[in-house]
């Protein structure tokens, strides 16, 4: 029961430090003087304050004779409500592609890359790395676990964007073995005039993302991705498994008779996933927001990418949603991990004084 | 053997210190002090000296290259845009690497045209014999041409359009030093008529307009080309001979164009070396260590002015964070209570913001440049790490009974906290502050290379911008990526690597564990 009670006040701490952080950052925004960044050449801004006006962001000042903004709270107000009532989490303003849309709609486009190639680069990154790091730690001092060690560094320290460049130099340029970026939905269609694929705007489209062509123009991205935790599950395996090989439980289950490898899977492995696999439920949480730098070397069409031209085009209402996603997401990352120690192992009491 | 041979009779026992008095024995050895201590055992681990080794370079490299390289990250000089890094040793040995040449495959024209430039300026344009192979292309057989070119003499000859007083002053400049910088102007009826070539100063041979509306060359009958240069006609006041031996024709050095302008075909070498010895900033020829990017920036100058704000915005963030996170962490833990619980409160908040909110919204609201948001971004995110270790350290040590002793005799709160507890902390601490640094480093280069933060005015300039412009131009021009990415790289190689030997140096319960 204590348990329960646990996990109710982590999810309500959470619950907490989200509110506290979204408002702060709503009222932070809504200081702001309204960015009309994205008026073309020749329109007027008048427009984005006809939408304003619309959304009750701006009102009609009889004084001045003017538009002026409403008051924060009563704005804060008016969001909320809309959230939380319509799901409806405003609509885009200066991006010109997304000008009058959704930001709900656009974000739920862009999800699938983004989620796709996490999930990708994950399946793909857990198993191998787990396998190296156990291998170092069985091999430990001899050539293999020195081998295997430099390389973590390596690919632990050198940053994403210099290995996927050289991924993108190496494999999709010189080799031409792989697309040189991610496909854009347009280009699915074209490619497959056969299957009926259709784009819904405001949609998932899932259907269009699992073909042969669109997962070999994630490859790259994929792998530049999974480099990285590659090397991170190999170093936390092979620091925890060699510290579980020395002791003494170790010792005895081999003089009650059971082979190493007996021993090792039975026991050593158990204890030592303890730390390793709430991290990999982290990394299962946090697919969904993915990294910006891949996104922009392999010019995924995802979240990352949108979260970029908010920021540089001032689009309020897509920076405020996906700030709160982000924060969301994180915050649930940190707090699945947290939780996730005490059901792998009993001896971690949660909570506990 | 017998068993009375082990019998040892009772005289030969003798009492060992039977008349002396036993002290204590004087310490022989040196104490060790932990410092000393840790220092040893950071000096024994050969890949963290290896590292620092690395990381000292790296930042001499970054306080020193902008000092001694006589180029600015403002200079810039199109017409050296995308030049292949070169080092004179290599270039002077002949050595076809790092010697500012680029393998090149061409079709026949563009071959030509570099084959006149080198004709005409004298100077090596292509470096190795041309290798010809046929390719088909849109049902043609096209043949081409594959060598290596010297991209800081490609560029040939340019027009410039000079005052008549500029134009004087270059006369008297190659008077004196007697060096042929113009060269003959080209006739203008017998200038190349196809749209793309029209200002093309290097077409100094006659030529006609070809298929498809391509310039295509005239030979004479022994197959060389036929200058055009234009003949003394009286409007020019300097005139002159080609440099060229058995030719003796005087030759117009410019044309006058409206507003006492004139058009001068310069040899832009020379040229380069002339404005900037009228500029006097010390450089003479160009030659680019590391090359130069689009925009004809050095990118040796670059880097090194990119390497040395990270540096000196990593150093910053680090103390200042060591200073404030220190501080606030000691009375978070020595003081605790409710105290704690509210400071606690505020550092999980601020600790948990994403940094890229934090970094947008200032960017947003303060109009400042971004190396200053940069500084209070990191601040405002990076401190709670420090102030948490220091915590830690104060609640295991405040407690123990030599701070109570201190406590009795006397010792005011602040002593007690920085003369007694603070010590203990020490070695988290400088791990901690060191690994802030390749960590501040990376999140500002991620930045810029985003182009969140656009650290690229007047004279600073970041690594990251540098990536960002090389990823533009990784298929074509891979060296304005390469040097960038090698830079990081070795860096956060090195400061993993050096943090790993700080953390097991400061943890003395690694004493004597390696061998």
């Amino acid at each position: 029961m204590y348990m329960f009670k646990y996990i109710c006040k982590r999810i309500g701490l959470m619950l907490v430090t989200f509110t506290i952080i979204f408002i702060t950052c709503f009222v932070l925004v809504k200081l702001l003087p309204v960015s009309t960044t994205g008026v073309g050449v020749g329109e007027d801004a008048s427009k984005i304050i006809a939408q304003m006006v619309s959304r009750g962001y701006m009102k009609y000042d009889e004084v001045s004779g003017g538009y002026i903004n409403t008051p924060i709270l009563e704005q804060l107000g008016r969001y909320l409500r809309r959230i939380f009532l319509e799901g409806d989490f405003g609509i885009g303003f200066n991006m010109p592609e997304y000008r009058g849309r959704a930001v709900w709609n656009v974000f739920i486009e862009k999800l699938p890359p983004t989620i796709l190639i996490n999930i990708y680069s994950s399946l793909l990154a857990v198993p191998i790395g787990i396998a190296l790091g156990i291998f170092a730690a069985l091999k430990k001092n001899k050539w293999q676990d020195h081998l295997i060690s430099t390389l973590v560094m390596v690919f632990i320290s050198v940053p994403a964007f210099v290995y996927a460049s050289l991924l993108l130099y190496i494999i999709c340029f010189k080799l031409s073995a792989l697309p040189l970026g991610v496909m854009s939905l347009p280009d699915v269609i074209a490619a497959y005039p056969g299957k009926g694929y259709q784009y819904i705007p405001g949609e998932f489209n899932w259907p269009l993302y699992f073909n042969k062509k669109m997962f070999l123009s994630m490859l790259p991205a994929v792998f530049s991705m999974s480099f990285g935790s590659i090397a991170g599950y190999a170093r936390s395996t092979r620091a925890e498994l060699t510290e579980v090989l020395t002791s003494e439980f170790m010792l005895l289950a081999r003089t009650k008779g059971l082979t190493r490898s007996q021993a090792t899977v039975r026991h050593a492995l158990r204890n030592a996933m303890v730390p390793i696999f709430p991290s990999i439920i982290g990394e299962f949480v946090s697919v969904l927001s993915g990294s910006l730098i891949i996104e922009k070397i392999f010019q995924i069409p995802g979240v990352g990418g949108l979260y970029l031209a908010a920021i540089n085009s001032r689009d309020y209402d897509f920076f405020m949603m996906l700030s709160g996603f982000y924060l969301l997401v994180g915050l649930l990352a940190g707090l699945v991990i947290d939780l996730s120690y005490g059901f792998i192992d009993p001896r971690i009491r949660m909570g506990a004084k | 053997m017998r068993a009375e041979e082990y019998q040892i009779s009772s005289e030969k026992f003798v009492l060992h210190s039977a008349n002396k008095r036993l002290h204590d024995e004087k310490l022989e050895t040196k104490p060790v002090s932990y410092l000393r201590d840790a220092f040893n055992r950071f000096a024994r681990n050969k890949a963290s000296i290896t590292a620092a080794v690395i990381i000292g370079i790296l930042f001499l490299f970054a306080m020193i290259g902008p000092v001694v390289t006589p180029y600015k990250v403002s200079d810039e000089d199109a017409n050296y845009a995308y030049v292949m890094p070169r080092n004179e040793f290599f270039y002077k040995q002949g050595i076809p690497f790092w010697d500012g040449g680029r393998e090149m495959g061409v079709t026949e024209a563009s071959y030509i045209l570099y084959k006149g430039i080198q004709e005409e300026t004298g100077r090596t344009v292509i470096m190795s014999e041309p290798q010809i192979r046929e390719e088909e292309y849109m049902g043609k057989s096209v043949s081409y041409y594959d060598f290596r070119l010297d991209t800081y003499n490609a560029i040939g000859v340019k027009f410039v359009l000079l005052k008549h007083a500029e134009y004087v002053a270059l006369q008297q400049y190659q008077d004196e030093n007697n060096i042929q910088v113009i060269f003959p102007i080209t006739d203008p009826a017998l200038r190349p008529q196809a749209e793309q070539d029209l200002n093309n100063a290097n077409i100094w041979y006659r030529t006609k307009l070809g298929a498809g509306r391509k310039t295509t060359v005239v030979y004479d009958e022994n197959g060389d080309f036929i200058p055009i240069y234009q003949a003394d006609n009286g409007k020019d006041e300097y005139t002159s001979k080609m440099y060229w031996e058995g030719d003796e024709k005087l030759y117009n050095y410019a044309e006058p164009k409206d507003g006492d302008m004139w058009n001068v075909r310069v040899d832009y070498r020379e040229y380069y070396r002339y404005l900037h010895y009228k500029a006097g900033d010390g450089i003479e020829y160009p030659s680019f260590l590391l090359g130069t990017n689009n925009a004809g920036k050095d990118l040796f100058t670059c880097l090194a002015s990119g390497a040395r704000f990270s540096f000196v915005l990593a150093i910053i963030v680090a103390s200042v964070n060591l200073f404030v996170g220190a501080v606030y962490g000691a009375i978070e833990g020595y003081y605790g209570g409710k105290l704690d619980l509210i400071m606690e409160r505020i550092v999980d908040i601020l600790a948990s913001i994403p940094f890229m909110i934090v970094i947008t919204l200032l960017k947003y609201h303060f109009n400042v440049s971004h190396a200053i948001i940069l500084f209070i971004a990191f601040f405002l995110t990076g401190w709670t790490g420090m102030a948490g270790s220091t915590r830690m350290q104060f609640y295991r040590f405040k407690n123990q009974e030599y701070v109570l002793v201190a406590r009795t005799l006397g010792a005011k709160d602040s002593r007690v906290m920085f003369k007694h507890i603070f010590p203990n902390a020490i070695g988290t601490l400088i791990t901690r502050s060191v690994l802030v640094i390749p960590g501040v480093i990376f999140s500002e280069t991620s930045l810029s290379y985003l182009g969140i933060i656009n650290l690229n005015t007047g004279n600073l300039t970041s690594v990251g911008t540098l990536l960002a412009t090389g990823q533009n131009y990784l298929f074509t021009y891979p060296h304005m990526i390469l040097f960038p990415s090698i830079f990081i790289s070795l860096l956060m190689l090195s400061f993993n690597l050096f943090g790993n030997g700080l953390r097991d140096a400061f943890n003395p319960s690694l004493r004597g564990t390696e061998e």
